[in-house]
């Protein structure tokens, strides 16, 4: 066993969790009236491979817990026990619970014993139920019973272990399994050699010993099969009961007995039961929140999955390209003047191939949005529970792609925006009726593509935004004038303000006014916008606009003395020329200018740039280009427009740092580097 | 990431007794850095101004496709300034600052040497109090009873701090 197995660790936790997260889709799409068998198959699927997994890798606290979920999955899928919501509370809990245990064991850190044991007692009265209201009792649920009554039962067991001959080929390894099963408890291990033939005949493949195994200790001969479980077709075996007389030996071992047992032994009676099991999954909350972080971690620096054709493509792509290279290499060895048009030619194909292959390459890094909605369904599910109300989702345009960045950076937004829809948008119930709706909340999350951008929209037919409210509340919390005036637009946009919540009541869902400043300081640095729109009694939405990827960008280079910019053309409204009269001064310093009833403030760039190579300072010589930024609207006076082109964007902050009113740099075609604007940052450096 | 293991075994002092240091000029000045931190040496070219930074931060350039920002050292240690020519040199260093790799550009006036230098002579800079900053000397070494500054690169590549510290005189 000279393989090193930390290096299967990625792939056996990527597949963990990808299982866990089909787990739990499973476990919510199950109708309790009506299970559909290969739901709970699929389920069943995915714990066993977990199980299977973490037991080759010796992760055993996994392995055993998942054991007992496996249990309970196998009775429900054959049809030994019935499925109730009680149940399947407990089983989205475990999946937590596991989750956390495996992000734990990635993260090199401790599992949290105690939640862990908290779980498996709950699976465990849970399989201690019996079949709900089958009448056959389950048989593997009452040996367990059986099992903690008289823990001395069994004082051991005796294995006799006869592999196959070709049982090493299949890569199973008999010292593993009896490392395992010294794991239970005192194991004493008789090798017999009389099957070995002369040197001279053997077979290095082959596998000629026998072993007789005793192990000693409370052990359950389900747990001998389960390590056995790998090699059952590939030998001989027989477990027998020790028969053992020593009894003192049995005592002293009865004090560290498995913690499968001991939990057993705690268990209430199972109306008690029944009881706790909700409020056992409102406990793992908290925890879930925690995991979700840390494994967010894990996945931004972690793998991407693509699609097998996406690949494809890309190597298609690179063969025209090196055609394309090695057309025009010959082309170049004996260039005459009549071989120009095919040099042409050649350009022009490279430039396609090139333009192709940059979008197959960013094709590479979109991930279809159902990334971060997938999430949701279980978040409604636990939340409309815990506040007691009727809610649907509906997921809308999961196949919607967008960059893998902006799918990171986008879940915890919308978590907030969906908690918020639920917590403060649908109306209870009864509250609903009385208002004519339908008893069922509907909150709606949407995703579509519109020009460069994603829209992202979270509808929900609640109570909506009371304009009223919210002003009593700005003013109140001194956030604007008394007599302030607002449009409705403006006056939805105070939510974003830091500080501000209405929310009558504090709960620990939302409400405490941290949320939506946040929110939008987070889509804003995505390079997008967040909208509000509401009817009073109707509903409320939200959209986000977001820039499809944050990689390349559609950018309008300009001119300022000799020095060039990029203005990203998404915020550009318009370029005009400037007259004399249009021109006003505020206060002597301030300069705007009148465009179509609205004033605008000027921003000289040469000014706040510095720019000392600037010639013309005079608002006519140049060009005023009309920018848009987080709602605010302003002038940038630059020299001359220079055209437009897709930039790539890099990091200024990678070796440098955050510069006011730069997002960043962009590589120009000779080489030499030009920073992008950052519209909302070049106004804040304007009014310092 | 093998170089990374070099340059924590050279940092650590007690692993190694003695280490190569590059030297190079600034005015009449002559100064070192840990040759490990030097990733390559460049001529002079023109670089994108940055807005609204200090003086001494030049500006960056694209470097095989990464921006890096370009410090003047002499600017930076209040040397004067020198009129860029085609000899001016600008060392390429990179370190680690708050577990990410870092790289920079620094403009001096000429590289000289690489000395070996025994860690057991090298002296704590002497303390002037506020009227010399010392900040960025590890120590100070005599090669050919000459005296070299031994700059500390990790902290030299620390910009933000730098920039707070000099904020006041641009706001």
């Amino acid at each position: 066993m000279s393989i090193d197995m930390a290096q299967f660790h990625q792939v056996f936790f990527e597949e963990s969790f990808e299982g866990l997260d089909a787990m739990e889709s499973g476990l919510l799409n199950l109708d309790m009236g009506d299970v559909d068998d290969e739901v709970i198959n699929t389920i069943f699927r995915a714990a066993h491979s977990i199980k299977g997994g973490s037991g080759t890798f010796g992760f055993t606290a996994v392995s055993d817990f998942t054991h007992v979920m496996e249990t309970l999955l196998d009775e429900m899928r054959d049809g030994r026990r019935q499925v109730t919501q009680a149940a399947v509370n407990v089983l989205l809990g475990s999946v937590d619970c596991l989750r956390e245990m495996l992000t734990a064991i990635q993260d090199d850190s401790d599992i949290d014993v105690e939640t862990v044991s908290e779980h498996q007692q709950a699976l465990e009265k849970e399989l201690a139920q019996g079949g709900g209201a089958l009448a056959q009792p389950v048989e593997v649920a009452a040996e367990v019973v059986e099992e903690s009554v008289d823990p001395g039962a069994s004082p051991g067991w005796e294995i006799a272990f006869s592999p196959h001959l070709g049982m090493l080929r299949t890569g199973n390894d008999p010292v593993r399994i009896f490392r395992e099963l010294s794991e239970l408890g005192d194991l004493e291990v008789t090798v017999d050699f009389r099957g070995m033939p002369s040197l001279n005949e053997i077979e290095p493949e082959d596998c000629h010993l026998s072993w007789k195994l005793i192990l000693k200790g409370d052990v359950q001969e389900s747990e001998i099969n389960d390590i056995f479980d790998w090699v059952e077709d590939e030998c001989d075996m027989a477990i027998s009961p020790l028969r053992d007389e020593n009894g003192d030996y049995i005592e002293a071992q009865a004090i560290d007995v498995e913690p499968v047992v001991e939990a057993v032994k705690q268990q209430p009676t199972p109306v008690a039961a029944k009881a706790d099991a909700p409020t056992d999954v409102n406990k793992t909350t908290k925890p879930t929140v925690k995991s979700d972080s840390k494994s967010k971690d894990n996945k931004s620096s972690g793998s991407i999955r693509v699609d097998t054709s996406k690949i494809d493509t890309l190597i298609n792509m690179v063969g025209e390209l090196v055609i394309t290279q090695s057309m025009l290499s010959l082309v170049g060895e004996h260039f005459e003047i009549n071989k120009l048009d095919q040099l042409k030619n050649g350009l022009s194909q490279l430039e396609r191939h090139t333009r192709e292959l940059q979008e197959s390459v960013m094709n590479i890094r979109m991930l279809p949005i159902s990334f971060v909605f997938s999430r949701f369904p279980r978040l409604v599910h636990d939340l409309s529970t815990k506040l007691g109300k009727k809610i649907d989702l509906k997921l809308v345009g999961e196949q919607t792609e967008v960059d893998k960045t902006v799918v990171e950076l986008l879940s915890d937004p919308l978590v907030h925006l969906v908690r918020n829809s639920l917590d403060h948008g649908i109306e209870m119930p009864a509250e609903r009726l009385a208002a004519g709706k339908p008893e069922n909340g509907t909150v709606i999350l949407e995703a579509y593509h519109r020009g460069g951008n994603i829209v992202i929209e979270v509808v929900d037919d609640g109570k909506g935004l009371d304009k009223e409210k919210l002003r009593a509340k700005a003013i109140e919390k001194g956030l604007i004038e008394e007599d302030a005036i607002l449009t409705d637009k403006q006056t939805y946009e105070l939510i974003f303000m830091p500080g501000f919540s209405t929310a009558e009541q504090l709960t620990d869902v939302s409400g405490r006014g941290v949320g939506m400043d946040v929110v939008r300081r987070n889509i804003q640095t995505l390079g997008g916008n967040i909208e509000i729109i509401s009817e009073l009694g109707k509903g409320s939405t939200i959209s986000i606009h977001l820039p499809l990827t944050l990689a390349i960008l559609d950018g309008q280079s300009i001119a300022v003395g000799d020095e060039r910019f990029i203005v990203p053309l998404g915020s550009i409204i318009e370029s005009l020329n400037i007259t004399d009269d249009q021109v006003n001064k505020v206060a002597g310093k301030g300069e705007t200018f009148l465009l179509r009833d609205e004033y605008l403030p000027i921003v000289r760039m040469h000014e706040i740039f510095q720019v000392e190579s600037a010639q013309r300072t005079n608002l006519m010589d140049g060009l005023v280009v009309v920018v848009e930024g987080q709602g605010v609207r302003c002038g940038l006076f630059v020299d001359d427009l220079l055209g437009q082109q897709q930039v790539v964007i890099k990091s200024l902050e990678a070796n440098y740092r955050k510069v006011e009113g730069v997002s960043g740099a962009t590589i120009l075609g000779d080489g030499s580097v030009a920073l992008i604007l950052d519209i909302p940052g070049l106004v804040r450096l304007s009014n310092q | 990431m093998a170089e990374d293991t070099t340059n924590t075994q050279t940092e650590d002092k007690k692993l190694d007794n003695s280490s190569q240091f590059l030297s190079f000029s600034l005015g009449d000045e002559e100064y070192g850095i840990d040759i490990l931190r030097v990733q390559e040496i460049r001529s002079w070219e023109p670089v994108s101004r940055i807005p609204n930074v200090p003086k001494y931060e030049k500006g960056v350039v694209n470097l095989r496709g990464a921006i890096v920002p370009i410090i003047d050292l002499r600017e930076r240690f209040g040397l004067g300034h020198a009129e860029y020519n085609p000899l001016t040199v600008v060392v390429i260093l990179q370190a680690k600052v708050e577990a990410t790799n870092r790289t920079m550009g620094v403009v001096v006036d000429a590289v000289s040497d690489v000395v070996d230098v025994e860690l057991s002579r090298i002296q704590n800079a002497p303390n002037f109090g506020a009227k010399v900053s010392t900040e960025f000397i590890n120590g100070l070494v005599s090669v050919n009873e000459r005296m070299v500054m031994l700059l500390d690169v990790a902290k030299l590549l620390q910009l933000e701090k730098l920039h707070e510290d000099h904020q006041d005189q641009y706001h």
